[in-house]
């Protein structure tokens, strides 16, 4: 959800731009075609683009849509549930797909990345925000020693929770590191695949095309 | 060093989900049902969180419970001893009774005379809106007898009430733990007795210091253990009777 705002606000403001630069060579035009060309690109300020969030949880799905409309993203935007490793589209449609803390908590996840490779159009780009594998030592101990020792507490303290917060830094902990998961990125058909560290590793961007 | 809850070294495509592997690693630590192995560090961090928690939130009662558990390490062995040391006491350890909605027959305890244990117990229960049911399992206590010794004061503490004519508004709850905590010595407790009454208007303020809190003391300190009766075979006698057995003066 969070991505599909940010990218519609930069459709917007590219647009913005464009739509700028474009009065800008126009200038000898009457006030009732520059107030029309206000108009017109207010219903549309999206053009063609559009953003399609797909989600296998029903609630999660109901949260993005009221964090939506509670910041006022209407068009361009459609909700659909499906499962990453099956996904309800059709072959070669989208340019991009991302997926941000998502894929950890996929069971197959080289069916996740298949499908992703399916459903993306020629030329597309996969983009992939996860948790991954710290390679300095020592922020890597005290990782572990947050990780283990605080987060759980927490969780119990603040939602009442310890056991999901425990499965939480454990599984980031099986989630392949950056170069295995890049190799199975590569299976899935992508090519150029590469990789980006934040914060050391503690989480890592993968992207690949499909050509 | 850190103590490691599990195995967590990532398996290479594994596409098995995480619950089995959550399920195996407890077993080889649990030591009984919902129990969840903690580090001295988390302990140390779960105690003050969650006596901060349950400051921020009185409604949190789970984090009152996570208090108790994670700061009993002293006086819950204590309790245990008192409890071993007494004949009624160590029947209850070896039985290990639970007094929950479906051990107990509430018709029956309804039909008793007025004055008795079982009579006053459902007679509060009703009146207040609670059920023995809602007491919280322990998870933190790494050491099943003890565990059961602090799910038993849990579970007693409803009688604390009846015993002590206390309803389970701040101010009955407050004069029950300061009882509670001369008798147990579980720093719980003590925090909840000594950090309660700052929700209290001054008024109550006044009856809980002159009145309240010096006779729940007085009885604490009179008293026999409390966890020493076994309540479930003694639903016919009267609360009465009971209090001048156990030592607990008549609430004023």
């Amino acid at each position: 959800g969070d991505i599909a705002f940010r990218f519609i606000n930069y459709v917007r403001s590219v647009r913005e731009r464009q739509l700028q630069r474009k009065l800008r060579h126009h200038q000898n035009l009457s006030w009732q075609e520059i107030a029309e060309s206000y108009q017109e690109d207010k219903s549309k300020s999206l053009g063609d683009s559009q953003v399609v969030v797909c989600d296998i949880n029903k609630e999660m799905l109901k949260v993005g849509k009221q964090k939506a409309q509670h910041l006022g993203y209407s068009e361009g935007l459609s909700w659909v549930l499906g499962n990453a490793e099956e996904l309800p589209f059709d072959d070669d449609k989208f340019d991009v797909y991302t997926i941000a803390f998502g894929i950890r908590n996929v069971t197959r996840i080289d069916l996740a990345l298949q499908e992703a490779y399916r459903v993306l159009k020629p030329g597309g780009r996969f983009l992939c925000l996860e948790f991954s594998q710290v390679s300095n030592s020592l922020l890597s101990r005290l990782y572990d020693l947050y990780s283990f020792q605080v987060i759980p507490v927490l969780g119990e303290v603040i939602a009442g929770d310890w056991k999901s917060y425990q499965y939480l830094v454990e599984s980031i902990r099986r989630f392949p590191p950056q170069e295995e998961f890049k190799a199975m990125i590569e299976d899935a058909g992508f090519f150029k695949v590469d990789y980006q560290n934040l914060n050391s590793g503690i989480v890592a961007i993968h992207s690949g095309f499909k050509l | 060093g850190t103590a490691r809850l599990s195995r967590a070294e990532p398996r290479a495509g594994d596409g098995r989900s995480g619950e089995e592997e959550e399920e195996v690693e407890e077993g080889c630590y649990q030591l009984y049902p919902g129990h969840i192995p903690t580090s001295p560090l988390q302990k140390a961090l779960l105690a003050a969180g969650s006596a901060v928690m349950a400051l921020y939130d009185p409604y949190r009662h789970d984090m009152v419970a996570v208090l108790g558990e994670t700061t009993g390490c002293l006086a819950l062995p204590n309790l245990r001893d008192k409890m071993k040391h007494h004949p009624e006491g160590y029947h209850i350890l070896q039985e290990r009774p639970r007094i929950r909605l479906s051990t107990l027959d509430m018709d029956r305890l309804r039909g008793l005379p007025d004055g008795t244990l079982g009579r006053e117990y459902v007679r509060f229960l009703e009146d207040n809106k609670v059920s023995p049911d809602t007491r919280m399992p322990p998870k933190f206590v790494d050491d099943e007898e003890l565990a059961y010794v602090i799910q038993r004061y849990r579970e007693v503490h409803d009688l604390m009430h009846t015993l002590l004519g206390m309803p389970t508004n701040m101010l009955g709850e407050v004069v029950v733990k300061w009882f509670e905590a001369v008798q147990t010595g579980l720093p719980m407790c003590v925090l909840g007795a000594a950090f309660g009454p700052v929700r209290l208007s001054a008024r109550k303020l006044q009856v809980l210091a002159t009145e309240l809190v010096p006779w729940a003391i007085r009885s604490g300190r009179n008293a026999s253990c409390i966890l020493n009766v076994y309540y479930e075979q003694r639903w016919e006698q009267p609360v009465e009777s009971l209090r001048e057995e156990i030592g607990i003066f008549p609430p004023p």
